[in-house]
């Protein structure tokens, strides 16, 4: 069977060779309490309190939620209301670092013991999915009955453009990612192991046979440089040739995906019991004086992490967090990085200006490129029109919004941008309907 | 700092725009273009420019009067000028290649909403409703080289009436040395125009290939399996032109690969149809003109399976 569809996106990923170097403390540090998909954590301080590196600032608020920990050895200045990159207000911690880095003394290694203790300490870690969308991995691996993974994927992909802090992962840190599959494996009893690599990392590809491919069970699939290979449904499929269909998840097919990255650092917590402080991000984008992978402690100002990199070569004109397809644009340089951000781009202005949208020439890019096949112009003219029964129809719940249609329109038509909006209203229109049965 | 830019993502974006794949199929035109002033002079070139400003001053002065938006940089008015004169024979009257412009400018396309919103090809329409206007001219046909010698019959009309001896030999019908519309006689530059159109990704092999396989399958079939005659169809009349250039119509032609292929397959049944049983010699524009209007019905039904989409539930009474 033939792989989904997709596009061929530039690669960019000039900063793969250069081994990520440590920033140091920065001089303010921000810990918004929501950096996971569901709720946000509730923060666990007050202002005064002396805090250390991986002390805990935001404790999960809900089942689907991750605690925040302190990145920086210091004193809590305050906690305020302040905006996230896209939009939202969450309240936020905000720190001065003393500059000693002390880690947290109350710190201990994780018991773990049985598969209730390894889901509790990978809860405990504050690990999220580490590839940008930052779904607690707790609840991830937490299925009811581990017998039903039959196989766990882990996400090598990184098929967006500039971003290499996953190949840095795969390439630095084998030892990390060989001890996470072998504790999965002893506490979740899965013995399949699948890891997928896009075969523009040739070298990740060859550093992944060396090292974890050597154990049993797991294998290494090169995939073809395709975004969005790393997409969870795309990479199941692909690997697997499994659907996951609709209202369905991974496990409801026997597929666990993990991040390569997120992999490396559960193993890390259980080995030293330091929860998740740093965070290892591509500094990239044509006004970066010298783009590299830079290890930041977690809520440091994106404009400190810039400034650490040389600084601008010329004033941005967007900030992007996280690559150039799927991630957020921030109003501010000093927003803070989150767990989930793998990647700073600074672009300029001509790369950051959207042509105007003109009218839609019915080529049939959009819906020839659609991983998953949906056509996105009838979408956005039942969006339009209001016609909820027939967005129904056309299954916009399914866009992942990866942006391949909106990337290849050759009218520039926002189209991703209006599934986004048409998904939003479908789903508040399903929810009236059930509500009124 | 400045104020920086904040919008939902992608980024960054692939680059091509409408103006550039308009611009692409220009390109691809320039060798029959060429081809045709060869082989009917400088007057090829003259009613191709009357057919182009005459489209591009009619989307202009339509668009101005109507207060929408002014869309003729994005050379699509250029394409379908070229495109028209194309299915002109080059002695057409000047008055007569602008009524034919100014119908596929302005009612066929910018009187359903512009560019993509168009339900038929304003080329294969406009000469349609020519042929029928002014069939005369229409079909006044002369010998390339020669624009005051009036051509007996076009290769088509030579097959239609069984003259098979008056033929011109193969080698004549591929380079284009033949009576018929100035840009649909040269094989060959029409070709290296497809092949330029299939390495810049701008159309898919789909809907011509399957086009003129079926003429010439179909062809060969109800010819009584003549094979000469049958490769005489693929190079006569304006096969190439249609199955390369006017089939291949984003707006008007479906989607997704089986639904070209269908399309295609619609076409070349039609084309051969007329041909051999209608009271016309040619086809090609009919055949295209009546698929476009099932293009919807097409693309419905051919439209791609969403992967993963639950089986729509049965609604019970």
């Amino acid at each position: 069977m033939p792989n989904l569809h997709g596009i061929t996106v530039p690669h960019k990923k000039k900063t793969a060779g250069t081994v990520p170097v440590s920033m140091g403390v920065p001089q303010t540090a921000y810990y918004p309490m929501h950096q996971n998909i569901g709720a946000p954590a509730r923060p666990a301080v007050k202002a005064g309190d002396s805090v250390y590196v991986g002390t805990l600032i935001g404790e999960a608020g809900g089942f689907v939620s991750s605690p925040v920990y302190s990145g920086v050895s210091g004193k809590v200045k305050k906690i305020e209301e302040s905006v996230q990159p896209g939009g939202a207000y969450s309240p936020t911690v905000v720190i001065e670092p003393d500059g000693l880095q002390t880690p947290d003394p109350s710190l201990e290694k994780p018991v773990v013991t049985d598969t209730e203790s390894f889901i509790e300490a990978v809860k405990k870690s504050g690990v999220v999915g580490l590839g940008g969308a930052g779904f607690p991995t707790a609840v991830k691996l937490g299925v009811k009955d581990p017998s039903k993974i039959e196989e766990i994927i882990i996400n090598g992909a990184e098929c967006e453009p500039y971003i290499t802090s996953d190949t840095r992962t795969m390439l630095d840190r084998a030892d990390d990612m060989c001890e996470g599959i072998e504790l999965i494996r002893k506490y979740l009893g899965c013995q399949k192991f699948i890891i997928g690599i896009e075969k523009n990392k040739p070298q990740c590809i060859k550093k992944m046979r060396e090292t974890c491919g050597k154990l049993s069970g797991v294998t290494v699939e090169a995939l073809p440089s395709l975004y969005p290979q790393g997409g969870e449904k795309v990479l199941i499929y692909n690997i697997t040739k499994k659907v996951v269909g609709e209202g369905m998840l991974p496990i409801d097919v026997g597929v666990i995906v993990i991040n390569c990255t997120t992999l490396a650092e559960i193993a890390r917590y259980i080995r030293t019991g330091m929860p998740l402080t740093e965070k290892c991000v591509t500094v990239d984008g044509s006004c970066v004086k010298a783009p590299k992978n830079v290890i930041v402690p977690i809520g440091t100002p994106a404009r400190e992490v810039f400034d650490f990199c040389g600084g601008f070569t010329q004033d941005p004109a967007k900030i992007v967090f996280g690559g150039p397809m799927m991630g957020i644009s921030a109003s501010d340089v000093e927003s803070p990085v989150l767990k989930q951000t793998n990647a700073l781009l600074a672009l300029c202005e001509k790369e950051s200006q959207v042509p105007p949208a003109s009218n839609c020439i019915r080529c049939g890019r959009c819906t020839n490129t659609c991983p998953f096949g949906l056509a996105p112009v009838s979408i956005v003219t039942a969006y339009e029109n209001g016609n909820m029964e027939l967005l129904s129809s056309l299954k916009v719940n399914l866009c992942m919004e990866c942006g391949c249609c909106s990337y290849v329109c050759p009218a520039s038509r926002p189209l991703v941008q209006q599934n986004k909006l048409a998904k939003a209203a479908l789903a508040s229109w399903k929810k009236a309907k059930e509500e009124n049965k | 700092m400045n104020k920086l830019k904040v919008s939902v993502s992608p980024h960054i974006r692939c680059g091509e725009t409408t103006t550039g794949i308009m611009l692409d199929v220009i390109i691809a035109m320039i060798p029959a273009f060429a081809a045709a002033i060869y082989f009917f002079g400088v007057r090829a070139l003259y009613i191709t420019s009357i057919c182009v400003l005459t489209c591009v001053l009619g989307e202009l002065a339509f668009q101005l009067i109507a207060k929408r938006e002014v869309t003729i940089n994005d050379l699509s008015a250029v394409v379908t000028g070229m495109l028209l004169a194309f299915n002109l024979p080059v002695t057409i009257p000047e008055w007569q290649a602008i009524i034919g412009s100014l119908v596929a400018i302005v009612v066929v396309k910018q009187l359903f909403g512009g560019i993509g919103y168009n339900f038929a090809n304003p080329a294969a329409t406009a000469r349609v409703m020519m042929l029928i206007s002014f069939s005369g001219t229409l079909t006044h046909w002369t010998e390339p080289h020669n624009p005051d010698l009036l051509a007996s019959a076009t290769p088509l009309s030579m097959i239609k009436e069984g003259d098979h001896e008056a033929l011109p030999s193969l080698f004549s019908m591929i380079i284009g040395d033949r009576a018929g519309s100035m840009g649909e006689t040269c094989a060959v530059a029409l070709i290296i125009g497809f092949v330029y159109l299939l390495l810049r990704r701008v159309v898919t092999w789909h809907t011509t290939v399957v086009y003129i396989v079926t003429v010439f399958a179909f062809s060969y079939l109800a010819m009584g399996f003549d094979l000469e005659l049958a490769i005489y169809q693929i190079f006569a009349g304006g096969l190439l032109l249609g199955a390369i250039f006017m089939a291949t119509d984003y707006a008007t032609t479906p989607p997704t690969p089986l639904g070209k292929v269908i399309f295609g397959f619609g076409c070349g049944i039609i084309t051969v149809a007329v041909r051999l049983w209608g009271s016309n010699p040619e086809g090609v524009s009919f055949a295209i003109l009546f698929m476009n209007i099932l293009t919807p019905y097409i693309s419905r039904l051919t439209a791609r399976r969403v992967v993963g989409a639950k089986k729509p539930e049965k609604k019970t009474a």
